[in-house]
């Protein structure tokens, strides 16, 4: 569904995608994993759509079609949806509102009509249910004064919401304390199905005990150097990324 | 021949057509044409104009409607197309002429009065000249010199004590695309008794092609206890010159709230001017300029706290897009001896273009050492992060964009009651949007499932 074939990305300038590939078939969670700075959250924003990265080469196609020539919203409405590491305040736009924007957006490019103010209600109800979030939090402006743990649930629950076929989720674990950590990989979780699919770009083998994947690959200055199945974050996480590496550069 | 003088002429031309009318007027006018005339058009050099160069008036050729030939009457459809879609009691002026057949005032409540200015004067012209004046002199600006010299139209609204009016009342100012500018000098008188309450709405609005000169001036007295709220929505044509004063003299315990929502013309100067002679007065400022091409908007607000225990509030929110200029000056005076006054004024501005420009300028002058008072002024643009984790969740750029623009506005707008008057600001400043912004509808569902 998802291919990125030898990308290559600049920012400012200086090249942090070295030629990356990576393949994602539905129904498939892939987990990136790798040091700072290997490039992890450049791919998703890449895909994303955001400013300020420049490809320089490569190709990235989704059901077949070219990505790079998609504006943001396109994309979004595709189904690839981003799942910030750092969302952002939107003071004065209710969360709601958003939410209820969006879904209207992607139906519209889907050419169905609005969904009517009650179902929507029940399905939003049932959503935020579902994330353990107040409904306050329903109107109140676009996470402002959310704490961290509350920015990411916000950031899921459109994803539930939105039932994007490609979630990308950014370090969706950063900043979460246990409760937060399952209520988030709950809500992940019950995206899975077989037709559609997860990326998620982490730090820590923690999130990966919670959303289990079925690929796991090993970013490192700007490349995929190691693919393999879960059990290889786990590896990582006992002897670090010194050894894949050394194995890569053999 | 100077500016001025083609002003002076136009009003000598139109006395004589008038004929003789009562002393006072006869008097006030002159005393109006003096003072105008020794004051001429202020110019950039005058602190008051410093941002704001009224040349283009100065410099027009315009006749009084009155006085000009051939004007076709108004279409009945296209006065509907203009008008506010509400349930209000209704007095009509085009081109600041009173249109009898576009007003309607059948159903006042006892103990208030509408009238337009001309039949006021003709039932009891003793009854306007006692009120008419007293709180916008002559030497308030050339402006008002001008309108008092020119004055003989405008709208009368007495509030006998005790009564409250639920039905806005709503006073439009039609311009019109005539072959020859046009000039109008209306003048608005509200007495508000004790403990009346009322909603008063000044609505400027015109055709498209409409490139008139409108010089308003109104004076609200606010008797003890009484509530007045007053809209001034101005939707000129992007080619109408549109000056305004509003005088406001408080009693106690009043409370006075203007939304001053400037969307339209394009050289715009508002004077707003309360004066809190009493413990417990009250007075709101909430402004919303939004500009664009190459609009011009001044607003000139003032608060005077001329009595202790006296609270005044201002919000002003500017957004200026293309080469558009905004002006915003907020002073507040408090008196040698208005002590416990709190005093609070905020005015924050959204550039949408490199190449607008905002003027603002916030001042206080305080002579009394126990108040609590509190300014700023902010200036910003659009949050790009904003804009894309908008997009990036499938919302339009244009549509993302325009949310935000609302949300600048918002703490503006969440006080706006009338939700006509709201939508004709959403539409202009956020465009157009897949529904409408305000959600109080889904909110009350949101509530509503809350608590089953």
């Amino acid at each position: 569904m998802l291919e990125v074939k030898d990308l290559h990305v600049t920012v400012e300038g200086k090249e942090i995608l070295k030629g990356l590939s990576l393949t994602i078939q539905p129904g498939e969670v892939h987990a990136i994993m790798g040091p700072n700075g290997a490039g992890k959250s450049t791919l998703s924003a890449v895909i994303a759509g955001k400013d300020g990265y420049e490809v320089t080469s490569g190709t990235i196609t989704f059901e077949g079609k070219d990505v790079l020539e998609m504006d943001i919203e396109e994309r979004a409405c595709a189904g690839l949806l981003l799942g910030f590491q750092y969302p952002v305040e939107i003071p004065g736009v209710k969360n709601i509102y958003l939410l209820k924007a969006a879904l209207n957006a992607q139906r519209a490019a889907r050419g169905e009509d609005e969904m009517p103010a009650p179902d929507f209600m029940k399905l939003v109800r049932e959503k935020i249910k579902f994330m353990k979030m107040d409904s306050s939090f329903l109107q109140r402006a676009v996470n402002e004064g959310f704490s961290g743990g509350e920015k990411k649930r916000n950031e899921i629950l459109q994803m539930l919401l939105l039932q994007p076929k490609l979630a990308m989720l950014d370090e969706i674990d950063s900043g979460l304390d246990i409760d937060a950590m399952k209520v988030v990989a709950d809500g992940v979780n019950s995206l899975r199905d077989a037709n559609r699919a997860i990326l998620m770009v982490t730090h820590y083998q923690r999130l990966l005990d919670h959303i289990v994947p079925d690929v796991v690959h090993v970013l490192v200055d700007g490349r995929i150097v190691k693919t393999g199945g879960k059990e290889l974050a786990l590896e990582l996480e006992s002897r670090g990324y010194e050894w894949v590496l050394e194995e890569s550069a053999a | 021949m100077s500016d001025e003088q083609t002003f002076l002429d136009a009003l000598s031309a139109r006395g004589t057509r008038r004929g003789a009318e009562p002393t006072w007027i006869a008097a006030r006018r002159q005393a109006g044409a003096a003072r105008f005339e020794a004051l001429g058009f202020p110019t950039r050099r005058d602190e008051a104009f410093k941002y704001t160069d009224v040349r283009t008036i100065a410099r027009g050729d315009f006749t009084l409607a009155q006085d000009a030939q051939d004007l076709a009457p108004l279409s009945p459809a296209t006065a509907a197309a203009l008008t506010l879609p509400l349930e209000a009691l209704r007095l009509t002026f085009v081109d600041g002429i009173f249109a009898p057949e576009l007003s309607d005032l059948a159903a006042l409540p006892a103990g208030v009065s509408v009238e337009p200015l001309s039949e006021a004067l003709a039932d009891n012209h003793e009854a306007v000249g006692g009120a008419l004046g007293r709180l916008a002199g002559v030497d308030f600006s050339p402006f008002t010199a001008l309108n008092t010299a020119f004055a003989e139209e405008g709208a009368v609204i007495r509030l006998a004590p005790g009564s409250v009016v639920e039905t806005p009342i709503l006073v439009q100012f039609l311009s019109r695309a005539n072959a020859t500018p046009l000039m109008s000098h209306p003048r608005v008188l509200i007495e508000a008794g004790a403990r009346s309450q009322a909603t008063v709405i000044e609505h400027q609005v015109g055709e498209e092609e409409a490139a008139n000169f409108s010089n308003l001036v109104s004076e609200v007295m606010l008797e003890r206890g009484a509530i007045l709220t007053h809209y001034k929505l101005q939707e000129a044509s992007l080619k109408d010159l549109h000056v305004s004063s509003l005088h406001i003299d408080q009693g106690r315990d009043s409370r006075f709230t203007s939304f001053n929502l400037n969307l339209g013309g394009s050289l715009v100067r508002n004077d707003i001017v309360a004066d809190l002679n009493a413990q417990g007065a009250e007075t709101n400022y909430y402004g919303l300029f939004f500009a664009q091409g190459r609009q011009h908007v001044d607003n000139h607000t003032l608060v005077n706290h001329n009595a202790p225990h006296t609270f005044s509030n201002e919000n002003y929110k500017g957004i200026l897009g293309d080469r558009a200029h905004g002006v915003f000056n907020g002073k507040v005076v408090v008196r040698r001896d208005s002590q416990k006054i709190e005093a609070h004024q905020s005015n924050a501005n959204l550039l949408l273009s490199d190449r607008a420009e905002i003027d603002t300028k916030p001042e206080l002058e305080i002579y009394a050492d126990d108040v609590k008072c509190s300014h700023g002024a902010t200036t910003g643009q659009l949050d790009e992060e904003a804009i894309f984790a908008l997009r990036a969740r499938g919302i339009g750029e244009e549509t993302a964009r325009g949310l935000l623009t609302l949300a600048f506005a918002g703490e503006v707008m969440e006080q706006v009651v009338l939700d006509a008057v709201a939508e004709r600001v959403e539409r202009t400043v956020a465009g157009k949007l897949p529904e409408r912004f305000n959600l109080a509808g889904l909110v009350e569902v949101a509530a509503a499932l809350d608590e089953e």
